[in-house]
């Protein structure tokens, strides 16, 4: 690592105004500051409140599955060979992905804030299935903001959501993605803001979103750590995840921060390669800006603009990150580094091939990087990978890359 | 209050008139049509000039705004370009006030420093910065004020009267209240609610008060023009440079006219008069 001051813990932030180093805050319009400084309020009683903890306990173990298993991948580790590789199956939970983790959280805290409506962005479809999902089971109605381009490559959750009752609200806006689809979520909110909870999904948002959201994924990193233990006795020497707006990331990452020995890689979409516009990997080729409530790395034109980006993955393209993945960059702790496209192609057939396991076209980023790095390992090394969710919503599209006759 | 907007606000309050504050998208439809509009704005009336500055990604903006800003991007229009505008503008008016409204990315991306010593140089007296809340003040806020620039702080439904005096605290200008919850060029809400809301924020600021968001007509301009220090009409202007345009942007029929015959009416409904100038302040 090079000479920069190195923290007593990466484990503390945000601080008291939101912020990890000089990312995070709160740039939001005056009409939602009340709402966020109250639920901030809120979140901190919650988190007190053994009540509350009780509540999500329960449902985490009997409705969402936890805690998930971490398997040993022997046939990919064979495969590949050199260090060991174990899937933290996020993609075992109830709706297939992580996302639920976070959702269970927040629909407790909606209940708690008294608000009657939710609402949702979502990309590849997981965060908004996972939203619709216990927004029935909770008797909320739910309106889940998606773009167009998105609704076309993730179509099973569009179904998905609209057989759970959820107004799927298709955004035109930009290039009709994720960050379209944030941007009319945000508006909604703020006509809305009297009755409404917006559950945002990513580890990011105006604060208290990235932390919220990283605190109930965090269950992720907390198992995994406590499962590799348990198997091997020994904390992993890699922990790799994918990065869109990094809730799976953090989820993971987190209860690892302090452990020196154990090497962090978050993985962006690298899309068709870094040079043009058409990648989604903000740390490696964006700079600092404010979009969507906080100051973080995004992909930004001269002017301050912010580019649409690509990835063959709707769930990473986002030309933003979470801003505590920002603050990890900048202080060395946590390495990213882009997957391109074909890459992840690969690997999402391969995992298929040799586990038998269909992973989600945004967790076979962070496959693709074990198997970049996994042959150069040793046998007794251990890489531990996030499978964030299952792939069945990508069967489709990539059935039509590959050129599949079905 | 030695600037343009502080002597404009005491020039109408000697007058005995609400301030008619005017919205146009810098770069709508493009530059030299922007600039042609923006010296029409003074000529028929207006007060004040609001001059967007537009953002890819304007989350408290309707879908007319969001198009104005994408016409003005597609054309080339930059921050800097914005500048160049208000630059263009003060070589024909050097008393009407112009204040930039927008959102912080691209104002950072310029850097905070050299945005507000150019600005001043352009001849821009105050910002609205919708994503920028008090508690974010140190990012823009507080260096504009020390750089002479006022910051114009928007007030809305949700801002109790335990927040009020955080809003107000490094406000300076006027105070922009915010009609409702909700994005540009939603329906106006009930006006007497609107009052109430005024009344209370002026009981604590000497700032003049005005009011935007929904106000579209003579008709609403008059009844929120007797309420408040002034009326902001935003989404109504854009609507009529946008109604002169066919659906690739180009324009086909003439946007100062159909600004200036907008704003003509505009500003009889906020001085309290009638189309032929007759006073009306007493008999609505």
């Amino acid at each position: 690592m090079t000479a920069r001051p190195v923290p007593n813990s990466f484990r503390t932030g945000a601080d008291e105004q939101g912020m990890f180093g000089k990312y995070g805050g709160r740039f939001v319009p005056e009409t939602l500051m009340p709402l966020v400084l109250n639920l901030e309020r809120q979140w901190r009683e919650a988190k007190g409140d053994p009540a509350f903890e009780a509540e999500l306990q329960q449902l985490s173990t009997f409705y969402v599955g936890r805690p998930s298993t971490l398997y040993f991948a022997d046939s990919l580790t064979r495969h590949l060979g050199g260090a060991k590789i174990y899937l933290k199956r996020e993609d075992l939970n109830h709706t297939g992905s992580h996302k639920i983790n976070n959702c269970v959280g927040q629909i407790l805290l909606a209940k708690r804030m008294g608000k009657t409506r939710i609402i949702a962005e979502t990309g590849a479809g997981q965060h908004g299935v996972a939203a619709a999902t216990v927004a029935a089971k909770f008797g909320f109605p739910c309106v889940v903001y998606m773009g167009i381009t998105d609704m076309e490559r993730q179509k099973p959750n569009v179904a998905r959501m609209k057989l759970l009752g959820a107004d799927v609200q298709a955004v035109r806006s930009g290039r009709s993605t994720l960050k379209d689809a944030m941007n009319e979520a945000l508006r909604d909110w703020v006509t809305n803001v009297h009755d409404t909870y917006y559950v945002i999904g990513s580890a990011a948002g105006p604060h208290p979103y990235p932390e919220l959201v990283r605190d109930f994924q965090s269950v992720i990193g907390a198992e995994a750590r406590s499962q590799i233990l348990e198997r091997e006795g020994c904390l992993p020497d890699v922990i790799i995840a994918a990065i869109g707006g990094g809730s799976n990331a953090i989820g993971l990452f987190h209860p690892f921060l302090d452990d020196v020995g154990v090497r962090i890689i978050g993985v962006e979409a690298g899309g068709r390669g870094l040079k043009g516009v058409e990648h989604c990997a903000s740390m490696s080729a964006g700079r600092p800006g404010v979009l969507h409530g906080n100051r973080t790395y995004l992909l930004q034109d001269d002017d301050g603009q912010i580019l649409e980006g690509h990835s063959i993955s709707a769930g990473l393209d986002y030309p933003g990150v979470g801003p505590e993945h920002a603050w990890l960059r900048d202080s060395g702790r946590v390495d990213y580094v882009p997957v391109f496209d074909d890459e992840a192609l690969e690997a999402f057939q391969l995992l298929t091939r040799v586990e038998g396991i269909i992973p989600a076209l945004e967790s076979a980023h962070a496959i693709a990087q074990a198997v970049k790095i996994a042959p150069s390992m040793d046998a007794n090394q251990i890489i531990i990978v996030n499978l964030s969710g299952r792939g069945d919503k990508d069967v489709q599209s990539v059935a039509d890359i590959l050129n599949m006759e079905i | 209050m030695n600037n343009r907007i502080g002597r404009r606000f005491e020039e109408l309050k000697a007058e005995g008139s609400a301030a008619l504050i005017t919205y146009l998208m810098g770069g709508d439809p493009d530059f030299d049509t922007s600039l042609a509009i923006m010296k029409a704005l003074p000529e028929c009336g207006s007060d004040v000039i609001e001059l967007g500055m537009p953002f890819s990604d304007p989350l408290a903006d309707g879908a007319v705004i969001q198009a104005a800003g994408q016409r003005a991007l597609k054309g080339g229009q930059t921050l800097k370009r914005t500048l160049q505008l208000t630059r263009e503008f003060r070589q024909v008016d050097d008393q009407t006030p112009v204040v930039l409204m927008g959102y912080f990315n691209p104002i950072y991306s310029y850097g905070v420093d050299r945005f507000l010593a150019d600005a001043r140089d352009a001849g821009i007296d105050g910002l609205i910065i919708v994503d920028l809340s008090p508690e974010m003040d140190q990012e823009l806020c507080i260096p504009a004020s020390r750089a002479g620039i006022d910051f114009i702080r928007l007030a809305t439904p949700t801002t109790d009267d335990a927040r009020l005096p955080k809003v107000l605290e490094n406000a300076s200008g006027f105070v922009y209240y915010v009609s409702m919850n909700g994005i540009t060029g939603n329906a106006l809400p009930n006006p007497v609610d609107i009052a109430a809301a005024v009344a209370r924020i002026q009981k604590s600021t000497l700032l003049p008060v005005c009011v935007g968001f929904g106000v579209k007509t003579a008709e609403q301009a008059h009844v929120i023009g007797r309420a408040s220090d002034g009326v902001v009409v935003g989404t109504a202007i854009v609507s009529a440079i946008a109604d002169t345009l066919d659906s690739t942007g180009r324009v086909v029929a003439d946007p100062v006219k159909a600004v200036t015959n907008l704003v003509t009416e505009l500003v009889c409904g906020v001085r309290q008069l009638d189309r032929r100038g007759r006073d009306v302040s007493t008999a609505i």
